[in-house]
């Protein structure tokens, strides 16, 4: 049952970039091509990438931000330099820009800066000026959506927990969209003059569903409420320009997007940061010491402490530059806009195919419109945990769970769904090889 | 390693013909239990008459091999002594967790050996055990408080 699509249009010269990442070209179990679709859980790196990081510690490695010596001063231009090509790829200032472990750290800190700020306010300590923006009192109430990762939930209800602060969220309609207009779950009858914050997710890492965040911001700042984004599934995936988003932060990681594991990113509004307390503290975010007490540097150090990650920001920044450096095939796009009419045209590509299998259920948009690569599916008749291990068996890599958004599955009255997400280096074999691996579970199962 | 020597017929066969499925009273303790990072989840209620395991009930959802393994538990162990299930218990538990360099003891284990292919996927060793995990800290619980058995 051989279905014959037309040509796509729109995508990158997949052989070219696959020729810049050498996991590509191992094989998996049983001898099989490696056909990795689980970008969404963490993407592959580029020759550029490793490169960086290689060249950083073979020739600049210091612990940045210390020392007068010319290893410490090359190793600081570096990880500065970095900071500076992220911020530009969102439209970021610079100094806007804070370095994290990861896009969970960097959501936390921006939980524990109300927590913190709360806690220091009850004892009367002190706060930056403007800080009252982040003292949470009983019966405030913090906004999030039914369709947040864990880690733009888990640390809110954290919050609610510390502070008497209430938790409210956005539903999620029956194909996968925020349900704004809902007449309990929507947007009018969540935010209220209580509403403090509204953490959402910029892309779903199940859903695939592109959020309206500038929509929800505009109803959130109205409401005098901060909006915090997860970003980590629409940064590497989407040209973003802050200014048109609306958000007050932004968090993303950089194992998504090309880089190194081990940093991510939080983007915040400057005259935010410099409000906010500290979150982990130590040396480099100090102002003066004393053994009575303490001042903070300003932001982004503020929120650095401790020698960080430099090697893998240096990476970062390269995985920047590989990101801006790609074209599509067609010469018409560069860029990360490149980026995006490939995935979108992988997308389209995928949700077609998969309509051709009967018993493959998408949970998620049907059609491409505001909607990124992210596939969820079900396939009737067995688990996603016994879908995974025939693909895996023909070597096709897929997510399978609830990829961290338990409450979104329970929405949608599944336990588990099988996920596959492309990147730069899929193209079409890889869906061929997808939706035949996915027949052929069916016909190992015997529910086909 | 091939799929058919992780998805034996006897795993299959449990998987859509289930044995004993279902909450079923008398019971002397029931838990629930979960696997956090794929969402399974399984209630198992266990019955003891003396030191006579006289029912083990379960119901849940999840994988093949998640749910096959609660059925072949049911069918190994209702009807044995506390003291001969636990050590079946750990017999599995060294196989689950031997990556494959373990050998099964079909005496002891029963249609459970059919789970050998699993320890070579350790992703996987968890689904397996989700069941026997459950049972035994169910059963740990029943035999520690004696609790009387809650009349149907």
């Amino acid at each position: 049952m051989t279905v014959v699509h037309a040509p796509v249009a729109g995508l990158l010269d997949v052989e070219a970039v696959r020729a810049d990442f050498p996991i590509l070209s191992r094989t998996v179990r049983n001898g099989n091509r490696l056909v990795y679709l689980d970008s969404g859980a963490t993407s592959q790196k580029p020759l550029a990438v490793l490169d960086a990081e290689r060249d950083f510690y073979t020739r600049h490695n210091a612990a940045v931000h210390r020392g007068a010596h010319l290893l410490a001063e090359e190793a600081t231009d570096a990880y500065e330099h970095a900071r500076a090509t992220i911020a530009a790829l969102i439209g970021a200032q610079t100094r806007e820009l804070v370095f994290t472990k990861n896009a969970t750290e960097a959501l936390n800190l921006v939980s524990y800066s109300f927590s913190n700020a709360t806690a220091k306010a009850q004892h009367g300590r002190a706060l930056p000026a403007g800080a009252d923006r982040f003292v949470l009192a009983p019966g405030d109430e913090i906004v999030v959506t039914e369709m947040e990762h864990h880690a733009n939930l888990v640390p809110w209800q954290e919050v609610c927990d510390k502070t008497g602060a209430v938790l409210r969220w956005i539903g999620v309609d029956d194909a996968g969209r925020l349900d704004l207009d809902h007449p309990e779950h929507g947007l009018g009858a969540v935010l209220s003059e209580r509403t403090r914050v509204v953490a959402l997710t910029h892309q779903s890492n199940v859903l695939g569903t592109v959020t309206p965040v500038r929509r929800v911001a505009d109803a959130a700042h109205a409401v005098g409420a901060l909006v915090v984004v997860d970003a980590c599934q629409s940064v590497p995936h989407l040209p973003i320009h802050l200014a048109e988003l609306g958000a007050d932060y932004l968090a993303f990681s950089g194992h998504k997007m090309l880089g190194p594991s081990g940093i991510g990113v939080l983007w915040g509004r400057y005259d935010l940061l410099a409000a906010m307390p500290p979150f982990l503290t130590g040396g480099s975010m100090i102002e003066v010491v004393r053994m009575e007490g303490s001042t903070f540097a300003p932001p982004p150090q503020r929120f650095e402490a401790g020698v960080p990650m430099a090697a893998q920001a240096v990476g970062l920044g390269a995985a920047v530059d590989y990101l801006q450096s790609l074209r599509s095939a067609d010469g018409t796009r560069s860029g990360m806009a490149a980026v995006a009419a490939h995935e979108h045209a992988l997308t389209a590509y995928a949700l077609d195919s998969l309509a051709d299998v009967p018993g493959v259920r998408v949970v998620g948009p049907a059609d491409t419109a505001s909607r990124g690569s992210a596939v969820s599916f079900v396939v009737e008749g067995i688990h996603a945990h016994d879908v995974g291990q025939v693909l895996d068996d023909r070597g096709v890599e897929v997510r399978v769970g609830h990829h961290c958004a338990w409450p979104l599955h329970r929405r949608f009255g599944v336990a588990a769904t099988t996920r596959a997400t492309f990147y730069v280096y899929n193209d079409t074999r890889d869906v061929d090889d997808l939706v035949a691996a996915v027949r052929h579970a069916q016909s190992f199962f015997g529910v086909a | 390693m091939d799929l058919e020597s992780l998805y034996q017929e006897i795993i299959l066969d449990h998987y859509k013909h289930p044995r004993g499925r279902g909450l079923r009273e008398p019971f002397a303790v029931e838990v629930h239990h979960v696997n956090p990072t794929c969402g399974d989840e399984l209630t198992v209620r266990v019955s003891l008459v003396g030191d006579t395991v006289t029912d083990i009930s379960y119901d849940g959802q999840g994988c093949s091999i998640s749910q096959a393994s609660a059925s072949v538990l049911h069918e190994q162990l209702v009807g044995e002594s506390v003291t001969t299930g636990l050590a079946t218990t750990d017999a599995f538990l060294a196989l689950m967790q031997g990556r494959g360099q373990v050998e099964p003891d079909e005496d002891v284990l029963g249609d459970a050996v059919a789970f050998a292919g699993v320890a070579k996927y350790p992703a996987r060793v968890k689904c397996a055990l989700l069941g026997w995990m459950a049972w035994k800290d169910a059963v740990s619980q029943a035999v520690a408080s004696e609790t009387p058995e809650v009349a149907p």
